[in-house]
């Protein structure tokens, strides 16, 4: 199979408008992805599907992220020449920025006529809260059906184009996102006999009040 | 029937009328059986009760042991597992409740005509088990139907069901069927159904049945 950096400069020649990118990964696995531009993420699909060299048919898998706004610190290191004229001195500039957050889709593919793959591709969210909508692949990939219900379900991803974009675990009436960082799970920890970490500050809550220290009475002394 | 005159305290196998266990066990020696119509019927009860045919989760998995030729629940007098809740005598709660089945769980019970009665196989069933931090399994059936006999284990092998089904049996034998102590289907007033909670937009409104369930109290430091 191609190199990812080949279907990416690919890509690019066939959609000169479409943003394609390289996530690398950093670790041991190093399952590097592309990142789609969300517009022509349908167009792309459709040519990973179809292209001859790569005839990426079978889509395995597909997830969700959530990637919560994170304070990044940069560290610029500088050197400020000594007005007094002796050696320059190197100063540590920091400057915070906020990382606004977004939800990521992930999905897997694999090439059953070819026998290749994986080839990862990402797609992300303007943000967390209004922006959350991302191109359905189910269209090009019917496994993608349940597994994009779930995401919508768990993260809160809405799918545009999807046939039957309905809550797939959760019950329909139900208003959060469980897979989300800021997820708060339902108070029902009034029982837990041997709490630990998280679980312990939530049940404190329902321990009974200590009763008021009375003072023993002295016993009368003979 | 009338009120036989009862020792205060849990006697297994009321003695019909005044006679001495020693004095029937004589005259079955001789071939008179002696009995009362209390012991007759928790003994005919006992031994022919029906489980409701349903399962779900790993646990109903050891159920269906328990049901073949190398464990056989026959042997016991419940090897008929219904498929309509109007035959069972015994709701088999084998398994996860999800909060999203929990409603239907409840259904089946209140379909259930008296006499019925619940175990609770395994973990989850009891408390939630390796779940009881998740959002979405409910903590213990027993929040919303009031469960007879708990067979801890994840799963319980076979025999614990087939104990739990013995002591079970005992409990039955051991009912009355008048008086301040009989049976809960024999009690006019005794609840039966119990409300079917709702799917709320965060978690199962309520989220337990405050009539049958509320947390016991641990001795806690502070």
């Amino acid at each position: 199979m191609e190199t990812l950096e080949q279907i990416r400069d690919r890509l690019l020649a066939r959609f000169p408008a479409a943003k394609v990118e390289l996530v690398p990964n950093p670790g041991t696995a190093a399952e590097h992805s592309l990142l789609l531009d969300a517009v022509y993420a349908p167009e792309v699909a459709r040519f990973l599907r179809d292209d001859p060299a790569l005839r990426l048919d079978y889509c395995s898998n597909v997830t969700g992220v959530d990637w919560p706004e994170k304070e990044i610190t940069d560290t610029v290191k500088k050197t400020v020449p000594d007005p007094a004229g002796g050696p320059a001195k190197v100063v540590e500039e920091k400057t915070k920025r906020i990382q606004p957050g977004y939800l990521e889709a992930v999905y897997h593919l694999y090439s059953m006529a070819l026998k290749h793959g994986p080839v990862i591709l990402r797609l992300r969210t303007g943000n967390r809260t209004d922006q959350v909508t991302l191109p359905s692949l189910t269209p090009v990939w019917r496994a993608a059906d349940f597994q994009e219900r779930e995401v919508f379900d768990l993260y809160g991803i809405i799918f545009s184009g999807h046939p039957d974009l309905r809550r797939i675990l959760m019950w329909d009436g139900f208003k959060d996102h469980p897979m989300r960082k800021d997820y708060v799970s339902p108070d029902d920890f009034e029982w837990e006999p041997t709490p630990h970490g998280d679980v312990h500050e939530r049940a404190k809550a329902h321990y009974p009040a200590a009763p008021a220290a009375t003072p023993t009475p002295e016993a009368p002394k003979p | 029937m009338s009120d036989t005159p009862t020792t205060p305290g849990y006697t297994p196998f009321p003695a019909a009328g005044n006679i001495s266990d020693a004095e029937r066990e004589d005259l079955r020696r001789h071939g008179i059986l002696l009995t009362s119509l209390e012991e007759l019927y928790g003994w005919g009860r006992s031994n022919s009760i029906w489980p409701l045919q349903f399962g779900l989760a790993c646990c109903a998995i050891e159920m269906i042991a328990a049901a073949t030729a190398r464990f056989d629940i026959a042997r016991f007098g419940a090897e008929i597992f219904r498929p309509s809740p109007r035959q069972a005598d015994l709701m088999i709660v084998s398994g996860t409740v999800t909060k999203k089945m929990a409603p239907q769980v409840v259904r089946l019970w209140n379909q259930m005509p008296e006499p019925k009665y619940c175990i609770a196989m395994g973990a989850c069933a009891i408390s939630g088990g390796p779940f009881k931090q998740g959002y979405n399994v409910l903590k213990g059936i027993d929040r919303f139907i009031p469960v007879d006999i708990y067979i801890p284990g994840c799963p319980p092998r076979p025999e614990a069901l087939l104990h739990g089904l013995t002591q079970l049996q005992e409990k039955i034998r051991a009912e009355r069927v008048s008086g301040p102590q009989a049976a809960r289907h024999l009690q006019p007033d005794a609840a039966s159904e119990f409300p079917v909670p709702d799917y709320g937009p965060h978690d199962l409104t309520p989220p337990s049945n405050p009539a049958i369930f509320t947390a016991p109290v641990l001795p806690r430091k502070a």
